[in-house]
């Protein structure tokens, strides 16, 4: 064991905990990984709760609230790397279906006494307020990629995480095209690679939990839909899910919308 | 006597965030707060407008450590809606994937999330130091419920096969198969988990709770029944809202459900177990005769241990569906979107979940309410806190601290999804 284990801290804002709880879900190489870094921080996981700094910072959730702009400047000068993990802190997230609504508006129809409640009109990344080491894509993030960028940062390397699309991994698992075999609607062209190509392994169009790649053609892919015979209402929404507000999506969500 | 005052800024091994603030002034217990500041997420409010079939990915979002729970109440309550029912062995795949959730949430909880607080720990890799194989099995009995989430649903968070209707994909009858020998190991692992967990010592704490579960008979509750509870409630699912409300009180981002006329009650494994005792596998059951545990259970401390049981009934459960599974003709049944309003829930592994929707035409949700389990248990909690406290006062302080966490953790919140339920106002 290295003298001085890398202290390692995992914060959460608006999100469901799903990112977070892949590091619990790798059941196989958790106490390996305890035994490697220093879990400084982790409430979900522990009561020891120790101040920063700390090495590297895992972020989940995206900005919500006037506090969560407070605390992430906080955080970020408290990490010597701040690691975003999942859709909600790298795109906004489905909280970021508020974007397009107005917020104040629902806050005062839905609780008895809105002046309790405190909220931004707009879910938005981290990437927004600080400044963001690595990006790991996804919801959820593949807890095997997470696992990769821990390795990668232990060993001072770069995390090997492929910015291709969906299609790479359909094809290596030797699925057949469902757009083209079955003209099933399917995102995979533009998405970030990531999940193994899932949702095509189980029949059906994959969805775009990972967010838009490098460089997509979401524009032609749009198109594409349309020669489906998708509505344009359905395409907008197709593109307004999980990764709502990543710039490729926001702008055909928005171009479909009406 | 001089006024002290307890608060626990950051609770520890819960799903969300939220913190416990009690006062005790002239030897009496006042302000009790189970204080919940994770941010309001509006769910109901973005289903609006969505079509049907996006509603089961879509509500698993609120929620990465129970999705299946979401995914199930959403499919129940939208086939209640266009007047579809499943059966057979779609109806045993999806009691399957929820013992995957049951296993794998129940195990992290036992071993992970609650178990410190009985031995004296921070964590469970503090526990790995002292007790590495302990440790090392309760994971890999978490991970076989993973394992079964995944082959089912394709991935252990947020799955993507299960649909309105059933499911994308049917799983292979030899996939299935491959489990059954885990499942087996597990099942033995499980009972040992168990009986570690019926040595542990409970604090003497009882309350005359209102127990709410699902119940039908002929099977311990997951998918659907009837609402029953231990005054002797006995409803239409779709009857809930007439007997339960919930309240926002200033303190808190969610909202506390009470039932109308009586006050706090109680869901998740002590209600189900309590309700539904005759219905547990054998073993389970003849494994909670032994410890003595027998209804009505009314120590919440004792949560740990129901559930302990509950995943033996689980890995008994599982493998029973798969040793008499014959696939269904189709992975789904078609489905024909029509106007209406549907009604579902199903028991998460934290207590039941509600949902209802409304439905134009074509299929779109015009509206949606979400009634998560932590919301129902929060007014309980914070009663427990209080009844604690004052039972305990002479308690040190560190210790009391410590206790009242535990006794929040008994009831495995998921803050998360208390924060999620935002009802929306009919346009």
């Amino acid at each position: 064991m290295p003298a001085k284990r890398p202290r390692l801290a995992v914060f959460k804002f608006s999100s469901c905990d799903g990112c977070q709880l892949s590091l619990l879900d790798v059941e196989d190489e958790l106490l390996a990984v305890a035994a490697l870094v220093d879990i400084a921080y982790f409430p979900e996981a522990s009561r020891r709760m120790l101040k920063g700094p700390y090495d590297v910072g895992l972020v989940e959730g995206s900005i919500t609230t006037p506090h969560e702009v407070e605390r992430i400047r906080f955080i970020r000068k408290a990490c010597r790397v701040l690691i975003t993990i999942g859709a909600c802190a790298t795109a906004g997230g489905i909280q970021a279906l508020r974007n397009w609504r107005d917020v104040k508006e629902f806050t005062r129809l839905v609780y008895a006494s809105p002046e309790h409640i405190s909220t931004l009109d707009r879910s938005m990344p981290i990437g927004s307020y600080v400044r963001v080491d690595f990006e790991l894509r996804g919801c959820p993030i593949n807890k095997f990629q997470l696992l990769e960028v821990v390795n990668a940062l232990l060993n001072k390397r770069k995390p090997v995480i492929p910015a291709h699309s969906v299609c790479m991994e359909c094809k290596s698992r030797g699925n057949v095209c469902l757009m083209v075999a079955q003209e099933t609607p399917c995102l995979g062209p533009v998405t970030h690679a990531g999940c193994g190509a899932l949702c095509p392994s189980f029949n059906r169009g994959c969805y775009g939990c990972f967010g838009p790649m490098e460089n997509p053609n979401s524009v032609s892919m749009a198109k594409q839909f349309v020669r489906l015979g998708v509505s344009r209402p359905d395409i907008s929404l197709a593109f307004r899910k999980f990764n709502a507000y990543a710039e490729s999506f926001r702008k055909e969500s928005e171009a479909y919308e009406k | 006597m001089k006024s002290r005052v307890i608060k626990v800024e950051t609770l520890a091994r819960v799903e969300g965030e939220g913190g416990v603030f009690l006062k005790i002034s002239d030897g009496k217990v006042g302000e009790t707060r189970l204080r919940i500041y994770e941010p309001p997420r509006f769910f109901e409010a973005f289903l609006r407008g969505r079509r049907y079939y996006e509603v089961p990915d879509i509500t698993a979002r609120i929620c990465g450590i129970c999705p299946v729970a979401y995914q199930m109440s959403a499919v129940h309550a939208i086939e209640d809606a266009f007047g579809v029912k499943i059966d057979g062995p779609l109806r045993d795949l999806r009691r399957l994937i929820y013992c995957g959730e049951w296993i794998e949430s129940h195990v992290l909880h036992v071993a992970m999330l609650h178990a410190p607080d009985f031995l004296g720990y921070d964590d469970a890799i503090a526990m790995a130091k002292d007790q590495p194989e302990r440790v090392m099995k309760a994971l890999k009995l978490k991970k076989i419920g993973n394992d079964l989430v995944v082959m089912l649903g394709g991935r252990e968070i947020h799955p993507i096969n299960v649909c309105v209707g059933g499911f994308y994909k049917l799983p292979r009858k030899a996939e299935l198969i491959k489990l059954l020998d885990p499942l087996k190991w597990g099942l033995d692992a499980a009972v040992e988990l168990a009986e570690v967990a019926a040595t542990l010592e409970f604090p003497d704490f009882t309350h005359e709770y209102e127990f709410v579960s699902l119940s039908q008979p002929g099977e311990y509750p997951f998918n659907g029944g009837r609402i029953v509870s231990s005054r002797g409630l006995d409803l239409a699912i779709k009857e809930y809202e007439f007997y339960f409300e919930e309240r926002h009180i200033p303190h808190s981002n969610a909202l506390h459900s009470v039932e109308k006329g009586f006050g706090p009650y109680h869901v998740g494994p002590l209600a189900r177990f309590n309700l539904n005792f005759g219905k547990l596998t054998p073993r389970a059951q003849e494994l909670a005769k032994e410890f003595g545990l027998l209804p009505a259970v009314k120590n919440p401390f004792k949560s740990i241990l129901v559930r302990g049981i509950e995943t033996v009934f689980a890995y008994e459960e599982a493998i029973r569906i798969i040793e008499s599974y014959t696939p269904p003709d189709s992975p789904n049944v078609k489905v024909e979107p029509r106007k209406g309003i549907g009604f579902g829930a199903s028991e998460a592994p934290r207590g039941m979940l509600y949902h209802r929707y409304r439905f134009g035409d074509d299929g779109t949700v015009r509206d949606a309410k979400i009634v998560p389990p932590t919301s129902q248990n929060l007014a309980t909690i914070e009663q427990d806190l209080r009844n604690f406290a004052t039972a305990n006062l002479e308690m040190d302080r560190e210790l009391l601290t410590l206790k009242l966490e535990q006794a929040v953790r008994n009831y495995d919140p998921c803050i998360s999804c208390a924060t999620h339920f935002v009802t929306v106002v009919d346009e």
